[in-house]
């Protein structure tokens, strides 16, 4: 156990370390701010023949996601990777080859969505992939984008599930961010994740098959539908299972969720990702001033744990779903489905606040955050709360004076 | 089945064995089918189809499939990208020491001329530069099709569909001319391109044996009469596509080596017309004013593509 090495790696190379050590065959490739690195460091290693199989350049990530589908079903090992407008132009690809019902891995950089145009991060990106029928798990460290990815492989590759997995990272803070990360031995991690046997039927021209073929009458759509959400439900189990197999053997354990603090508390953060690390920094920071706070982050986000949700959030006071994503007119994306897995249970907590914050690369400060307790104590606080202050605000004002004078106004 | 290696002479020459079932989904007299048919009997069972949507969607309708060898539809943009996949695992998985000899297989991509001359192009393009090995086949029928024959980027000048309809405004209906896609992939110098006519099948059949045994992007653009959407009966499928070729409009053609051949040159060209009246698409043309001005046009392209070649 653990034999492996600790290297300094920013995210982006923990996710091809991942790959590597995945033992991946084929990588259809597009590039974009900030996951380009993962590409370029994969197409580095299949020149040099440190991985063997292809590296395909794409011509967009529509095109991307239909040739990591159509390899997956035809047996080999896929990875790939994509970010912000990528997903947005790939997703009738990724809705396509979910349903396909193929293995293979996939990570999102979190960059926040055009318009306007930005290369900062936040979530609105892997939230237009939430209901297209992909596993995902989101990483709040290069260690976990790493780990995520082996065990993605094997939540994938499971006969039960044969669904893509997306493992989610934010742009910048992650991916460019250099953590200690511990690379497994590789011996260890082919022990762990052995080489692809289908469990799906691949193509192969002794034994044709029809995939993906038109259905009429909603019955058989809506049968094909409930297999996927069947499939999708009980990647959680194979989650499960995965992370203990995974912990046992590389002393790393994770769960769908992760109670930081919870257990006593008053009152809860709910969030994801990298933020969750300047969340539990708060966390520590309001017990030393006597607030009972704790967090909770999401690392399963598909299939959603509403079980494992709800049972650390039952008989705590308040909390706060901080969702760095925002739905126009709506607010967090996150929030109503948190609120779904606590609707109508006894001991369900009193006030769940939304908030929004770190939208498009913007820092949720530590005063942000007791601004949110703030809000979580105040009666007639009702949310969505933004996390934008008179700072931000001033800070607008002058680029707005500087953008009025150009046209020769005031 | 066995193939055949040699030129067809004669339509006995023809394999016997059908690849494709017949009882599908499509209308009686459907002109791409019969290419489709045909170009099947020429490559065997051992090949994938990468389905765009489009009317050759429903071939494959849960729980059947008309094909011996394999089917994955794909999307309407994306069937190339689905062929790259598929024939990269294939090398992988030979390289590997994972793949029988005899589980290989050719990979062909079917697709509309609206997914081929539109959405399609630029994932063709790449494929047809990074040499992916791959045959695609696009039955033109001139329209979006599938959806009730709107206009597409290989719809001809002069003729009614849908969202370019003849009005008094527009007496031509469609007023743009059609893409020239196989000039376009030409452009690109892929080892293989085609026309062909499913009135033509021993000139399609030996296209077809010509390029099983090439590698690399070989593309064939089939002529595809469409009852429905052109408005003739289904019976007409076979002098509809005669005449295509017969007028000129349909010059069948081969680029190989770097050079275009003609494989069946009209000793002398039907005048368009005799093409045009006999399809309702056409029908603005006729009555209940005659345009004069646009049949005129339609001629002198044909002409001045011909003149280019005598
Ligand atoms: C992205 C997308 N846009 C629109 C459609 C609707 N659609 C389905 S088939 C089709 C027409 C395709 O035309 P063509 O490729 O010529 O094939 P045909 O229908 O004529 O067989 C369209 C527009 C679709 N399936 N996907
Ligand atoms: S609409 Fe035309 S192309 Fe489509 S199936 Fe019918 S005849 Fe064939
Ligand atoms: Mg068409």
């Amino acid at each position: 156990m653990n034999n492996g090495k600790r290297r300094m790696l920013t995210g982006n190379k923990a996710a091809a370390w991942g790959a590597r050590r995945a033992g991946i065959e084929y990588v259809p490739a597009f590039p974009i701010t900030p996951q380009t690195e993962i590409v370029e460091t994969l197409a580095q290693w299949f020149a040099d023949g440190s991985l063997k199989g292809r590296f395909t350049n794409m011509d967009s990530e529509h095109s991307m996601f239909m040739a990591a589908g159509a390899a997956a079903a035809t047996g080999v090992r896929v990875f790939t990777a994509s970010s912000s407008q990528g997903i947005l132009y790939g997703l009738e690809s990724l809705y396509t080859v979910t349903g396909w019902r193929v293995p293979f891995v996939m990570v999102n950089v979190s960059r926040a969505l055009a318009t306007p145009i930005t290369l900062e991060p936040d979530h609105n990106d892997v939230m237009s992939t939430r209901d297209c029928g992909l596993v995902q798990l989101h990483a709040e460290t290069c260690q976990e984008v790493l780990d995520f990815v082996l065990m993605g492989y094997k939540i994938a590759e499971h006969s039960q599930v044969s669904l893509p997995v997306l493992v989610n990272m934010d742009g910048f803070v992650l991916s460019f961010s250099r953590e200690p990360v511990l690379i497994p031995d590789e011996k260890e991690a082919r022990q762990f994740l052995p080489s692809f046997e289908p469990a799906q039927p691949v193509f192969n021209a002794t034994a044709p098959l029809a995939r993906a073929s038109a259905v009429f009458g909603g019955g058989t759509y809506m049968y094909f539908r409930i297999q996927q959400d069947l499939a999708a439900r009980h990647a959680e189990t194979v989650f499960n299972e995965t992370a203990k197999e995974f912990g046992e053997r590389f002393g790393r354990f994770y769960e769908p969720v992760e109670r930081f603090q919870t257990d006593d508390a008053d009152l809860v953060f709910v969030m994801s990702n990298s933020f969750a690390t300047k969340g539990k920094a708060a966390v520590q920071k309001l017990r030393r001033q006597g607030i009972k706070a704790g967090l909770l982050k999401i690392s399963l986000f598909r299939p959603f744990p509403a079980e494992a949700v709800a049972s650390a959030l039952m008989g705590r006071e308040k909390v706060a779903v901080i969702d760095q994503n925002l739905s126009p007119g709506v607010g967090g994306i996150t929030y109503p489905e948190i609120v779904t897995a606590l609707y109508g249970r006894p001991g369900a907590p009193k006030k769940i606040l939304s908030v929004i914050g770190g939208l498009g690369g913007k820092d949720i400060r530590e005063n942000e955050f007791m601004t949110v307790v703030d809000k979580l104590n105040d009666p007639e606080e009702k949310g969505p709360v933004y996390l934008y202050d008179e700072k931000d605000w001033a800070q607008f004002q002058a680029l707005a004076k500087i953008a009025r004078a150009e046209k020769g106004g005031p | 089945m066995t193939l055949h290696s040699g030129e067809h002479k004669k339509i006995h020459d023809l394999h016997p064995e059908e690849a494709i079932a017949p009882g599908s989904a499509l209308c009686a007299g459907c002109g791409g089918l019969e290419g489709i048919r045909l170009a099947l009997k020429e490559l065997g069972e051992n090949v994938l189809i990468a389905n765009a949507a489009g009317c050759f969607t429903l071939l494959s309708v849960f729980p059947f499939t008309p094909f011996k060898g394999s089917w994955l539809y794909t999307t309407m943009a994306a069937p190339v990208p689905a062929a790259q996949g598929v024939r990269d695992a294939l090398d992988i998985r030979r390289e590997a020491g994972r793949l029988a000899e005899e589980d290989d297989f050719q990979v062909m991509v079917v697709a509309g001329d609206g997914s081929s001359a539109d959405m399609g192009l630029a994932p063709t393009s790449a494929a047809i530069h990074r040499h992916l090995d791959f045959l695609y086949f696009c039955y033109d029928n001139e329209a979006y099709g599938n959806t009730g024959f709107q206009l597409s980027g290989a719809s001809p000048y002069g003729s009614a569909t849908q969202t370019a309809p003849a009005t008094a405004g527009h007496p031509a209906g469609a007023e743009l001319g059609k893409k020239d896609l196989f000039e376009i992939w030409k452009a690109q110098n892929p080892p293989y391109i085609a026309t062909v006519s499913p009135r033509e099948p021993i000139d399609l059949s030996n296209k077809f044996a010509r390029a099983r045994g090439m590698k690399g992007a070989r593309l064939f653009l089939c002529l595809s009469p469409c009852p429905t959407g052109w408005g003739f009966d289904p019976k007409e499928t076979h002098t509809i596509a005669k005449l295509a070729v017969d007028t000129g409009i349909f010059p069948l053609k081969e680029y190989i080596d770097g050079q275009v051949v003609h494989t069946r040159v009209p000793k002398k060209r039907v005048p368009v017309e005799n093409y045009l009246e006999r399809q309702k698409r056409f029908r603005h043309l006729f009555e209940p004013t005659r345009q004069d001005e646009v049949i005129a046009r339609i001629q002198q392209g044909v002409d001045s593509y011909w003149a280019h070649y005598e």
